[in-house]
């Protein structure tokens, strides 16, 4: 069992931790100009990447969500933080 | 290419068995070839065998970087169905069906496919109702699918969990007879045999590195044994493709996750069909060396790390305990993993994309094996032709884009 460390709440069980998307997506605009293709590729398109990642999980419990920097080959964390604006 | 038959089983049983040939020719890579694949698993090696068998090319290659079947297809439960709900999913994995019931002949390869029928399994009145309605799906696509009885159920699965407190009590589910199990490696050695016989270069420990894109147009690829020239490129890697795609700067919409599997001990034979439990999402069937084979949902957490983790193997075994208490005393001999490629509509991604000449088989996720054959024939048509095949065109990525996603999950609740 792996332990993740919400920044609000500290280290829990990795089965009260839900994945949530990529991390650093920007929202295209201005909404009109926005093609199918881009608006497409906003909502689904994803890196996957191998290796170093930076994503948003929540935190079941206590619903926030949060940046998690981990590894996705190895699975170990580096980092968590609380999202800008949020504070822990 | 020595054919096999009871005849040369024979013969070569009075020679001690001394003068077998290799299944496939152990290839170099050449400077060009017409068509190459990257990613030998079921899809690529089918690929490349409809290439030749089909549109008659000769000059093409299959890289994989590890071992033939040594990704998902050599990691899979082998369940194979075409139980689903959207036309367009059912006329593909029909298809794939329908291949595989003429595949051992065509192939001259054993692929042990045993049509021994699956049940999912429902445990409310609620889960009753969806079975009817996938049911219903399935036979107006065509497709042989009954709704089968609590009682019928117990009969056909003795051994499930009747106890008057269980849990998930059994009210019977969807049927098709026509689902059933084969043997994965043979899929993949068997396709390899045949492409290799009529031509078909199969290189292993061979990893491609680069895209040689010239002009908006593929070139070649870059590999760890040299760069090969070609005009025409399939990726077929499983959870490997979004990083190769990103080298032709394609974005896919998919995420990679760990799938797990599991084999107990060998037991007498008692379960002669493939069952899937929605109220606990394990399923499981018999091997013919009489180990349980059995499986369940993703893995929680994405990942390129081909092992699975704690909370999910808990989750599956437990499920399985749920069916079948007897089962507490059995021990396991082996888990593993393997990373699939996850689309947000569960089903697959195969078309063209980006450069000219590249196209792509991927996204098929926890449940690709049961489609080799089609992914293969559909891969080899764009390949050949330059154009979609009348049942790979919906599941082009422009479906994302268009609105017209085929949500297998929740149309039949996907599972393997
Ligand atoms: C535990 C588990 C259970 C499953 N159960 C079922 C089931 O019961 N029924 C079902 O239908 N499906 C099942 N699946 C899904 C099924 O196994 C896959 O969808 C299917 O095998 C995919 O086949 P493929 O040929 O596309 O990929 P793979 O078999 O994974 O082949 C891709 C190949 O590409 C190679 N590769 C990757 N990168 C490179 C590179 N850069 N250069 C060269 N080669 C490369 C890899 O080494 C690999 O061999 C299961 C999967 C798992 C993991
Ligand atoms: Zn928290």
């Amino acid at each position: 069992m792996q332990r993740f460390t919400c920044p609000f709440c500290g280290p829990r069980d990795e089965t009260e931790f839900h994945f949530a998307a990529e991390a650093a997506k920007v929202r295209p605009e201005p909404a009109p100009e926005v093609t199918d293709a881009a608006w497409a590729d906003h909502l689904y398109g994803t890196d996957a990447p191998k290796g170093h990642a930076r994503e948003v999980w929540v935190h079941l419990t206590c619903g926030e969500f949060f940046v998690m920097t981990r590894n996705t080959v190895t699975r170990d964390v580096a980092d968590t933080e609380a999202l800008p604006g949020r504070r822990a | 290419m020595m054919r096999y038959s009871g005849f040369t089983l024979f013969r070569q049983g009075l020679s001690g068995h001394r003068g077998w040939q290799p299944a496939w020719d152990k290839a170099t890579p050449k400077p060009a070839y017409d068509a190459v694949i990257v990613g030998g698993g079921g899809h690529g090696l089918a690929t490349a065998y409809y290439l030749a068998k089909v549109h008659g090319l000769r000059r093409v290659a299959v890289l994989e970087k590890g071992w033939i079947g040594g990704g998902n297809t050599g990691r899979n439960t082998t369940v194979i169905r075409s139980n689903y709900f959207y036309p367009e999913s059912v006329a593909l994995y029909d298809f794939a069906l329908r291949l595989y019931e003429g595949l051992s002949k065509e192939l001259n390869y054993n692929i042990m496919l045993s049509q021994r029928g699956m049940l999912i399994a429902a445990h409310t009145p609620m889960q009753m109702e969806i079975c009817t309605r996938i049911a219903n799906a399935m036979q107006l696509n065509g497709v042989d699918g009954t709704l089968m009885s609590g009682a019928e159920a117990r009969e056909r699965l003795p051994l499930l969990n009747q106890t008057a407190d269980a849990r998930f009590a059994c009210l019977g589910g969807v049927w098709q007879g026509r689902a059933g199990v084969a043997r994965h490696d043979a899929v993949a050695w068997g396709y390899a045999r045949a492409a290799s016989a009529l031509g078909v270069d199969i290189i292993e420990n061979c990893t491609v590195t680069g895209l040689d894109i010239r002009g908006g147009r593929i070139a070649g690829v870059e590999t760890t044994l040299g760069p090969i020239r070609n005009d025409r490129l399939g990726i077929a890697a499983a959870g490997a493709t979004p990083g190769l795609a990103a080298l032709a700067g394609v974005r896919l919409p998919i995420h990679t996750y760990a799938l797990q599997a599991f084999v107990s001990e060998p037991v007498k034979p008692m379960l002669d069909t493939v069952l899937l439990y929605l109220g606990t999402g394990t399923y499981l069937s018999q091997s013919d060396k009489g180990e349980l084979v059995f499986g369940g949902g993703l893995d929680r957490v994405p990942t390129h790390g081909q092992r699975g983790n704690l909370p999910s193997q808990e989750t599956i075994t437990s499920g399985l305990l749920e069916m079948f208490p007897a089962f507490g005393q059995l021990k396991l001999l082996r888990q593993w993993a393997g990373v699939v490629d996850v689309v947000p509509d569960s089903s697959p991604v195969i078309g063209p994309v980006g450069p000219e000449g590249l196209f792509i088989n991927c996204g098929w996720g926890t449940g690709g094996f049961k489609a080799i054959p089609a992914g293969g024939w559909l891969l080899a048509h764009l390949l050949a032709t330059g154009t979609h095949h009348e049942i790979s065109r919906p599941f082009d990525l422009d479906r994302f884009a268009r609105g017209r996603l085929i949500d297998e999950a929740a149309g039949s609740g996907i599972a393997h």
